[in-house]
């Protein structure tokens, strides 16, 4: 691969169209063109070159624009297509079996497609990964491929051209004046005036301004890297984390996602709006539909492991009590405690009576906390019960012995034994609700007296140290946008031929017409030869959308 | 022309680095779960401390240089209930061995724990997690689950179901310490 060297003397990279100092046009291509294309200021973009390795065949397939608007097309569809049915997350299921039968049922035949190949939870598919790495990929390589060329080249170019660069640009225009060096000294200082940088070289200007307009689009891209960058680091444990919990009225419980700290439920309030409080605002509303929220409220206390200590043991502080109430999160290191959910009336305690059957006579009460019972109950004058068994969630027999399908209280039974001083030795009783069991004729019994209940509440845990890279990432990106799409990069150049001809030519990446303007404006002051736009000749015609060109 | 081959190293060298990096934050992302991090066979089990049914610490930090077979279990559960008896059966003999059954139950209350333990004539010390934090921190989903953790307490091995008495023998077995 040898480099190319301009007749100006200028060696540049292999594949160069156009010599980056004078402008000459070196490839065939160039040199056939009646209009130079002006992209990447001509110079070699390196995806072009060099393609021997098979490192550089990956290489070159990132680069590719085309190849980086086909995966931005197979990324949107595949993400319209999720969004078809709903995502697994949204699906009352567990197991795979109920996954399908799920989407079979739902959405028939396109459902069960749907869910065999793998839409159903997409967004997590190794596949659709794929897709979103080999977005970035794309996006990094060809920014690299272009933004390096283009900023060498920009770096480079000379004040003169040669001509043969001139000639082929839009915008040219040539001619004899009489005065070359006076016009050349007021066009210089007409140039400035509009905020031109302007560089001059025996007979030959050059004027530029916003060439940092031509960095949007590499800037944009930079801030998309850092957004996938932040969402990346989402996986990474410690930096996010998105948990739900419920927790009981009474429980001290772990804290879900958030190792070291404890809460401890102190008790939900649910509060609806009184009429008077809220006639006003809500009357009608009332009327119509009973009650209206006012407040969701879990007052709970924040614990934390004491330094040293280890997860599990007893060893805890007291950080703060809290009332979390819906946007008004528990906050603390980085951790935020949502008001989310709540379940109402579960049962807590349960409160019997022990009764002597023929005079229904009772021998006193005792209360039965459902997640704390004990062991022994002592009613007083020698009476008490004993718990033989407790099942919490009773659901039958099972190999002779009472079922206890879950932890939660949702029917709660007992076997108790009772002791009186009429039979010390004990009776056994099996208690269930609306349900008694007993193995001999008792002469005692366990009544039902009275049930009280609690509310669990449903909290999220979330934290999100990513925050505020995806908000930086955004901020990049818009930027970038700003810069690209606000500004043109104009460059006229205005030199004196060998000949003594006098020749004009100048350059914009968007928004002709305003160049144009300021050529006219540029004329009526300084004596130049008229141009031509050569793409466009209709010079009153105003500038048509559509000739800008995202990519450079 | 030293100088030409240098450079064209230098890009090889760069663009394959570059590649590589893509490629392996494009795996990481695919096997990286969204969740807590999840343990897994041959990571260190982490330390924890939980007080037994008779009030003593025991701390997993304790049983360093020893086997630990730590066992999550619920009173509700078939399966669990089901392999107490084994538990109950090898215990004493491989803690002779230097291999030590640690069960924790998963936060019921302690009358029932104490109820069930009565009943099935249980003898071995069982760990109560009453804030569920160790469970959590072990990412405990399906009950019974069983680390196997070796006398460098590492997790050799995560069983998430029941277990029959030849297959708790030779867990135990494994990571006797030799």
């Amino acid at each position: 691969m040898s480099k190319i060297t301009c007749q100006c003397g200028h060696e540049n990279p292999y594949g160069t169209e156009l010599c980056e100092q004078c402008g000459r046009p070196l490839s065939e291509k160039a040199k056939e063109s009646d209009i130079v294309d002006m992209r990447y200021e001509g110079s070699s973009r390196r995806s072009q070159t060099y393609k021997s390795s098979i490192v550089d065949k990956i290489w070159n397939f990132f680069s590719s624009v085309k190849i980086g608007v086909g995966i931005i097309a197979a990324v949107l569809i595949a993400s319209a297509i999720g969004t078809v049915f709903p995502q697994k997350f949204y699906v009352p299921a567990s197991t795979d079996a109920e996954y399908a039968e799920y989407y079979e049922r739902l959405y028939g035949v396109v459902g069960k497609i749907y869910y065999q190949l793998g839409f159903y939870d997409m967004y997590n598919s190794w596949w659709f990964k794929v897709l979103i790495g080999m977005l970035a990929t794309s996006i990094i390589i060809a920014s690299i491929d272009r933004v390096v060329p283009l900023y060498k080249s920009l770096k480079k170019q000379r004040t003169r051209r040669h001509p043969s660069f001139m000639k082929r640009q839009r915008i040219y225009g040539e001619g004899t004046i009489e005065n070359t060096a006076e016009s050349f000294a007021k066009a210089e200082e007409e140039l400035k005036k509009m905020h031109y940088n302007v560089k001059t070289e025996n007979g030959a200007i050059l004027a530029e301004k916003h060439r940092f307009s031509r960095w949007g689009p590499y800037v944009n891209h930079t801030g998309l890297i850092i957004f996938f960058v932040g969402v990346l680091l989402r996986g990474i444990p410690g930096f996010y984390v998105d948990e739900a919990m419920w927790i009981r009225e009474g429980e001290t419980r772990n804290i879900v996602g958030a190792p070291g700290y404890v809460l401890e439920n102190k008790g939900f309030t649910l509060e609806n709006y009184t009429k008077e409080e809220a006639e006003e605002v809500f009357g009608a509303a009332l009327d119509k539909v009973g009650s209206i929220v006012k407040t969701y409220r879990t007052d709970v206390t924040l614990y934390k492991e004491k330094e040293g200590s280890l997860p599990g043991s007893d060893n805890l502080e007291k950080v703060e009590d809290y009332a979390i109430v819906v946007n008004k999160p528990l906050k603390f290191n980085g951790y935020n405690v949502f008001q989310m959910d709540y379940k109402l009336d579960e049962l807590k305690t349960m409160t019997f009576h022990l009764v002597e059957k023929s005079s229904e006579e009772s021998l006193g009460e005792f209360t039965v906390d459902l997640s704390n019972p004990e062991k022994k109950y002592d009613l007083g004058k020698g009476a008490s019960v004993n718990m033989l068994g407790f099942y919490p969630d009773y659901d039958g027999i099972k190999d002779g012995e009472p079922y206890s399908k879950s932890p939660v209280p949702n029917n709660p039974a007992f076997i108790f034994q009772m002791n009186t001083p009429e039979k010390p030795e004990g009776e056994k009783s099996f208690v269930a609700i609306r349900q008694t069991l007993e193995v001999e004729q008792n002469d005692y019994a366990i009544k039902f007296a009275a049930a009280e209940t609690r509310n669990i509440s449903g909290l999220t845990i979330r934290k999100d140290k990513t925050l505020y890279i995806l908000l930086l990432g955004g901020l990049v990106f818009m930027i970038g946008v700003i810069q690209g799409m606000y500004w043109q990069h104009r460059r006229i150049w205005i030199q004196e031929g060998a000949d003594g001809q006098v020749l004009i030519a100048a350059h914009t990446n968007k928004n002709w017409f305003s160049l144009r303007k300021e050529l006219d404006k540029l004329r009526e002051s300084t004596a130049l030869p008229a141009y031509k736009d050569r793409q466009d000749p209709e010079l009153d015609k105003p500038e048509q959308e559509g000739d800008e060109e995202i990519w450079t | 022309m030293v100088k030409k081959k240098n450079k064209k190293t230098i890009r090889l060298i760069s663009r394959t680095a570059l590649l590589l990096i893509l490629a392996a934050i494009i795996v990481y992302a695919i096997t990286s779960k969204d969740k807590v991090k999840v343990l897994a066979e041959g990571d260190k089990a982490p330390d924890f401390e939980l007080v037994d049914l008779e009030g003593n610490a025991h701390r997993l930090s304790d049983y360093k240089g020893q086997g630990v077979f730590l066992n999550f279990w619920g009173t509700w559960c078939p399966p669990c209930k089901k392999e107490m008896p084994y538990m109950e059966d090898l215990y004493k003999d491989f803690e002779a061995k230097g291999v030590h059954i640690l069960t924790v139950n998963v936060g019921e209350p302690k009358v029932k724990v104490e109820l069930f333990r009565d009943d099935m004539n249980l003898t071995f010390p069982m760990l109560w997690d009453k804030n569920k934090t160790v469970m959590d921190l072990y990412n405990i989903k399906p009950l019974p689950t069983t680390f196997l953790i070796n006398p460098e307490g590492k997790i050799t091995r995560v069983i998430k179901q029941g277990m029959t008495k030849q297959q708790i023998v030779d867990y135990l077995e494994s990571i006797q310490p030799k």
